[in-house]
């Protein structure tokens, strides 16, 4: 199955996906954007944590009826999940957060919804 | 007591997370019982730290391998790199450990009077003992990953407690910028330590450091890692979150964010001199920082003047202070490279930056600690509502004063002794560098007489005409800062040769820090 | 509060989901899976619950106090496990060796054991626990927060 793609090619996804990251958290105001955009940016570094452990010919690193030695790299794997789990948590609170601003001010752009200024 | 020793590296991490979990079942019986669990559970995490520090200072550094048959087994047999998570405290990270114990043990004594009248209080001493275990933990790690996993328990822990009272309209606010802008830094730190993980297979900061050479990829990894500790420690130009959340938080929590602040810079040190060492360009980064730290100055000063929110007020003068710290830490790293302009005045500008982190955090949690009494019993953020509250408050007013001139760099104070050695190194290295700094300490100077002088002199006003002083606990924990502030300045030269120097001598001495775990 | 067919549907389909959840967790040490992705089925459960009976008649039942429960008890159960090897060090696998998970699995590719794995498979149901329990609070009280009664207010 991979031996179709070059293998550039999921790193070059990374960078589109940080790219378009970044242009989403610079550049829209509505708050709820600005959320999925750091969403994107904790997507485009975990398939970054995850690339960089492919073998050539690897399998999943898992000794469990696993059919042949060579594996891909693990450490990869469990640094993106606890990513993953953090991201999670960190989505949830910026919610949560939203909610309150919303039933504060009345609205989720980040213009209008400022009570802080200077 | 010995075993306590070698085994104070991850109990003092791990009893504020037993704590924290605890302290949810626990309130919900007694609510005495959980404020005496806090308590003491800090109070036994300070005494840890203290016993610590005196033992490295003494012996040197400590390792602690979690999960090994005996601490020190950093390379088991048939391996030839270090595997498992592995501790290492030397003199520059028990001194952030000190400072850390010390703010929270004082924070959370003001808390149990301040937040008396909140609901849901559970959750808020839960979240302070996470961020208090998150803090310890940054520094303690010798492991670049765990740095990211504690760096996303304090931001997340302090997103959550800045914007605890949801019964104000900025609060949310403040917390969500907080959030946002730790997160993005966060995220980059990862991506610098997948960059390292791909290159050399290793994630142990001092393993690293044995074998890193300063091939593209590392020089993107060095940038990428400088801008997310400069985004998290509120330098300029990334400085826009800190008035905000500084403002919106309550008190005692302020004064733990600027300490979490602090650990971010002190992991930029940590880097730059521990993990690159002299394999990089010392005079590029070394100016890199101190431009950083210069704007911060300039910026900080000069935007403090304009504010009429106290605690504003003081959240510029924070990012002021900070700016003094990657000035003289900068000039450090800027003549890392020649050691007889190391041995003259590189050891001794570090030194003061580093003697003027526990100044900082000392003298601005003070300051934060005696606006929150005011806001707690006046009611009002705004210096221009407030007027002639030192009739009633005159304990308050006192504090705030002994704070507003340690922050401007007045003897007898500390922040004199630190400013002063900042100043006679930063001149050898280059005159027009000290020349603004004294230049920034007295506008700083101006700001504070006038947030003292609209805040607390003057007519009293008649609404305020029966304010009360502070209560007990609020007045304890300010005193113990206070009472802390006068000892360092009345003999910086103590303070210099236990804490400082070592520290300094700790960043620098690179070999020591591998030797450590790869050595032995 | 969807239609009778959803809502007994969902009923008989959440014992399958817990049960699946479970299997993922406690099978964490041989095959993919684990505390954090187990828990996250039995979260996606409680979602299936949520959407077929609405965020106020769930609430009669499951309350977020006793959630708060559940998660405590199992980051108690994760910190007291590490603490237990405190003898040797913090995180000592202590029972290895012993009659409880304590077999030592053969190296290189082989069918899995479940007596393996010390107290790596404890881990896993505790952070399980924290998991399932802190996901289904958070979502209980997000659509409790922004359902239609709350907002009308």
């Amino acid at each position: 199955m991979t031996q179709g793609i070059p293998f550039n090619v999921p790193f070059l996804a990374v960078a589109a996906l940080i790219g378009i990251a970044f242009y989403i958290i610079l550049s829209q105001r509505n708050l709820i954007k600005l959320v999925m955009g750091l969403s994107i940016l904790a997507s485009g570094v975990n398939l970054f944590l995850v690339t960089l452990g492919y073998r050539e010919g690897g399998v999943a690193p898992i000794y469990t009826h696993a059919p042949i030695e060579r594996m891909v790299l693990p450490v990869p794997q469990a640094l993106t999940l606890t990513s993953i789990v953090i991201a999670v948590a960190t989505l949830a609170l910026m919610l949560s957060l939203i909610i309150r601003i919303y039933r504060h001010t009345g609205s989720i752009d980040s213009e209008e919804s400022r009570t802080m200024k200077g | 007591m010995d075993k306590l020793i070698t085994h104070s590296p991850i109990l003092i991490i791990a009893i504020p997370l037993l704590a924290a979990f605890l302290t949810l079942l626990i309130g919900r019986i007694s609510e005495k019982a959980r404020n005496v669990l806090v308590v003491v559970s800090l109070v036994f995490v300070e005494f840890l730290v203290i016993v610590l520090a005196r033992d490295i200072y003494a012996n040197g550094i400590h390792i602690y391998t979690l999960g090994a048959s005996s601490p020190t087994l950093t390379i088991p047999e048939q391996y030839m790199v270090p595997v498992r998570i592995i501790l290492q405290v030397d003199a520059m990270s028990i001194f952030m450990g000190i400072i850390a114990a010390t703010v929270s043990l004082a924070a959370a004594i003001y808390s149990l009077s301040f937040m008396k009248e909140e609901t849901g209080q559970d959750s808020f001493y839960t979240l302070l003992l996470l961020l208090v275990a998150g803090m310890l933990g940054m520094v303690f790690t010798g492991d670049l990953f765990n740095l990211f996993v504690f760096l996303e328990i304090a931001a997340i822990s302090g997103a959550g407690l800045a914007a605890f009272r949801i019964r104000f309209a900025d609060t949310a606010e403040g917390g969500f910028k907080y959030l946002v802008i730790s997160s993005a830094a966060a995220l980059v730190v990862l991506f610098s330590v997948g960059i390292f993980y791909a290159q050399y297979n290793l994630l142990n900061i001092a393993a690293l450091a044995q074998v890193i050479q300063y091939t593209m990829l590392d020089k993107v990894a060095l940038a990428l890692l400088v801008i997310a500790f400069a985004m998290k420690l509120g330098s300029v130009p990334l400085h826009m979150w800190v008035p905000d959340t500084y403002a919106a938080a309550p008190a005692s929590i302020t004064a733990m964010l600027l300490v979490s602040s602090q650990i971010c810079m002190y992991a930029l040190f940590r880097t730059c001199f521990s993990l690159y060492g002299v394999t990089l360009n010392t005079a590029t980064v070394g100016w890199i920082v101190i431009i950083l730290g210069m704007l911060s100055m300039f910026v900080g000063a000069t935007m403090a003047v304009l504010q009429t929110d106290v605690k504003r007020l003081i959240a510029y003068n924070c990012i002021c202070e900070s700016g003094y710290i990657l000035l003289a830490v900068g000039v450090g790293l800027a003549v890392l490279g020649h050691p007889e302009a190391l041995t003259t005045y590189g050891i001794a500008a570090m030194s003061g930056g580093i003697f003027h982190m526990i100044n900082h955090a000392l003298f601005e949690g003070l300051l934060f600690l005696a606006a929150g009494v005011l806001f707690y019993r006046a009611g009002t953020r705004n210096l221009n509502e407030m007027g002639g509250l030192a009739h009633n408050m005159k304990l308050t007013s006192i504090l705030f004063l002994l704070g507003a001139l340690a922050s401007s760099g007045i003897p007898p104070f500390n922040g004199f002794a630190s400013k002063l050695l900042i100043y006679e190194s930063v001149y050898q290295f280059n005159p027009i560098l000290a020349i603004i700094g004294i230049i920034v300490s007295i506008i700083t100077l101006a700001v504070f007489v006038k947030a003292f002088f609209s805040a607390f002199t003057g007519q009293v006003l008649p609404k305020y005409k029966d304010v009360r002083e502070a209560p007990k606990l609020m007045m304890l924990s300010m005193i113990i800062l206070s009472i802390i502030i006068v000892f360092f300045g009345l003999f910086p030269g103590l303070i210099v040769d236990w804490l400082a120097h070592p520290a300094a001598n700790a960043l620098i001495n690179q070999a020591e820090y591998i030797n450590a775990v790869v050595g032995g | 509060m969807m239609s009778k067919i959803v809502r007994t549907m969902s009923n008989i389909l959440i014992l399958f989901v817990f049960v699946y959840g479970l299997y993922i967790i406690m099978h964490g040490h041989l095959t993919p899976g684990g505390g954090f992705q187990g828990g996250a089925i039995v979260a996606s459960g409680v979602a299936l619950l949520l959407v077929a009976f609405g965020s106020h008649n769930l609430h009669k039942s499951l309350k977020e106090r006793h959630l708060s429960i559940l998660e405590s008890g199992g980051g108690l159960i994760f910190i007291g496990l590490a603490f237990g090897g405190l003898a040797t060090i913090f995180f000592y696998n202590f029972l290895v060796g012993s009659p409880i998970f304590g077999h030592i699995p053969p190296s290189g590719p082989n069918p899995g054991d479940i007596w393996t794995g010390g107290v790596i498979p404890f881990m896993n149901l505790a952070v399980g626990l924290k998991v399932l329990a802190g996901f289904s609070a958070i979502l209980l009280v997000m659509a409790l927060a922004s359902s239609r009664k709350e907002v009308e207010e």
